[in-house]
């Protein structure tokens, strides 16, 4: 990006006001002000004593915010892993010359295009204890089958999985459809001279050689995970109890209903930690690589 | 959606709805219908299954009456169809005390949704113009946040914009939420346009310079009528987006003007009495259609939309 030198322009400036008011307001001093408030003892409106760590301290002997914490390793690891092995078999499978791959690719990738709302109602309609699947293979004759996590403290958390796989496997299939289509079709000839059966060839060859398909799917997995809400309110509204509470619903409840800012504001803070350690991870692996890229030019 | 992409992305983002030569199968030549060829359509078609039951209970049991739906045949085609829990959710649905079915929350959508994709796309065009040709000092830098902000859960800054809001005395408006969804498009849009200006060449933009266009003429004369396919895609990313938005509808825009996604979860979560699953199915898939009807129309654009959202590690 060298090619542009700078000039100073008022106009360049006047026209990125927004930017700059979003940048700094938002972000820099926005960010600053929930920092500040989680080491105070705000109520239903922000205060300005320091408390020091005093919410924090709260905050990680809260039942509700355990119970989010552990939820979200659950949800996360599982969804996460789930989309990823299940997108790369469906990318593995899109492959092999097939017909009606269109129709295909729109199939897996519609539930991306609704809302996570939508989503999370058609599933609890779906799993429904008493009309949904379960019932229907009852009335199968499939007496014994068993499928209704939703109303179990215990299974709720899985009833979140499947609505997670089924919205977001799609994207990850086709991110990763894309990384193999990347690379490059010498490396497949190569690989059937030498003889390598095709699944050690995907699963040897082609998987590390769309390192960037993978990163970019896990990235944008993992940010989806932090946040999710809408799916949850959705789904559970957080229960059964306070089974299937998450970090996000915890912060919005603090801040509205339970008139709690402080309390609120310092979970929003934790939820910024994974953020900025995986965007430091991320960074620092491309630094490293960047590094290694001159050394050997 | 979010966040950042390496320019070559965003440049074939823009070039079109045609996939490249490169993007052909490249998996080795299968021999014809094998044992294995059978194999790879069946994992194939059971997984289409699974994505596509419950748009198919979803349909069915919104054109079901209500007596049975208690038999609990989830999957039986209708004995006898009816369209009363469609003409339901749209006029008479209860969310609460009001009892005006969906059509207010699609009309507020609709009201949410246009000004905030104009707002959001002529900000973030300006924006990925000015960091491709007008880089003052500083610029990058702003940018650099921005795409932070991309990563930021928006729990953390939800609080202090609130705030900020209230004393600026417009919370809960409608311009409230329109500036609210302008602000978390900000990042995505701006780099989705970076990365397409700075593929166009360098030569178009000194020349109009040589011709005396200043920012904004060069921006409204060469830049913008070349814009037009990643405006298509920008389009995509931001009506879904914003469409399907609930957070910032329910904490921003106020009751009056709450978005279909908030009166369709209070229709189907907040009823006391009988819960309608007839009708509650036919308002989800109304509260779909408009998401849906753009990802058909517009196929493979929508997939260039979130190879653009996506990250590049």
């Amino acid at each position: 990006m060298a090619r542009t030198r700078r000039r100073f322009n008022y106009s360049a400036v006047i026209g990125t006001i927004p930017m700059i008011l979003v940048a700094v307001g938002v972000f820099v001093i926005g960010i600053a002000f929930t920092f500040f408030w989680s080491f105070t003892s705000s109520k239903l409106f922000p205060a300005y004593d320091f408390v020091g760590l005093r919410q924090y301290y709260r905050l990680w002997a809260s039942d509700r915010w355990l119970v989010s914490v552990s939820n979200i390793w659950i949800y996360g690891l599982l969804t996460i892993g789930g989309n990823m092995v299940f997108g790369f078999l469906l990318a593995v499978f899109m492959d092999q010359k097939i017909h009606a791959e269109d129709l295909l690719r729109s199939i897996f990738l519609y539930p991306f295009a609704m809302s996570l709302i939508v989503t999370g109602l058609v599933w609890q309609w779906a799993l429904d204890p008493n009309l949904g699947l379960q019932s229907a293979m009852h009335h199968w004759g499939w007496a014994s089958f068993k499928f209704a996590p939703l109303v179990d403290v215990n299974t709720a958390i899985y009833g979140l999985v499947v609505a997670g796989i089924w919205q977001g496997s799609g994207v990850s299939m086709a991110i990763m459809l894309a990384g193999l289509r990347g690379i490059d079709s010498e490396i497949w000839k190569a690989a059937k001279v030498d003889g390598i059966p095709p699944w050690r060839t995907y699963l040897f060859i082609a998987l590390p050689m769309m390192r960037g398909a993978l990163a970019t799917a896990f990235v944008l997995q993992c940010v989806s995970v932090v946040r999710v809400y809408d799916l949850i309110i959705a789904m559970t509204g957080g229960g059964p109890g306070i089974s299937t509470n998450m970090p996000a619903v915890y912060v919005i409840d603090m801040i509205t209903s339970s008139q709690n800012v402080g309390q609120g504001m310092a979970a929003a803070t934790m939820m910024l930690v994974p953020i900025i350690l995986l965007l430091s991870i991320v960074g620092i692996v491309g630094w490293r690589r960047r590094v290694r890229a001159e050394a050997g030019a | 959606m979010s966040t950042v992409v390496s320019s070559a992305d965003t440049r074939r983002a823009g070039a079109g709805p045609r996939e490249d030569a490169r993007a052909q199968a490249a998996g080795p030549k299968p021999a014809r219908l094998s044992p294995g060829r059978v194999g790879i359509y069946a994992f194939l078609i059971v997984s289409a299954l699974f994505f596509l039951i419950p748009l198919y209970i979803m349909v069915v049991t919104s054109l079901k009456g209500m007596p049975e739906i208690r038999l609990g045949h989830l999957f039986n085609l209708p004995s006898e169809v009816t369209f009363k829990p469609w003409s339901d959710a749209w006029l008479h649905a209860c969310t609460g005390r009001d009892c005006f079915g969906l059509s207010p929350g699609f009309m507020n959508s609709v009201k949410i949704t246009i000004p905030s994709v104009i707002l959001s796309i002529l900000i973030g065009s300006i924006n990925g113009y000015a960091l491709s040709f007008w880089r003052y000092k500083g610029a990058n830098l702003l940018f650099g946040i921005l795409l932070f902000g991309a990563f930021v859960p928006y729990q953390v800054v939800i609080y202090p914009l609130i705030i900020g809001f209230r004393i600026m005395g417009i919370y809960s408006t409608l311009t409230c939420i329109i500036i609210v969804h302008t602000i978390f498009g900000m990042p995505i849009l701006t780099l989705l346009y970076r990365n397409f200006y700075a593929g166009l060449p360098i030569e178009l933009f000194k020349a109009a310079r040589v011709d005396g266009a200043g920012f904004w003429k060069t921006f409204f004369y060469v830049m913008v009528p070349m814009s037009v396919p990643i405006t298509i895609v920008a389009v995509i990313i931001q009506v879904t987006g914003i469409w399907n938005d609930f957070l910032f509808g329910i904490i921003f825009s106020g009751r009056p003007n709450w978005p279909m996604t908030v009166q369709l979860n209070n229709i189907v979560n907040t009823t006391t009495g009988v819960r309608e699953y007839n009708v509650n199915m036919a308002a989800t898939i109304l509260t779909a259609a408009v998401p849906l009807a753009i990802y058909f129309i517009s196929g493979r654009w929508f997939v260039r939309g979130i190879a653009a959202g996506a990250v590049k590690g």
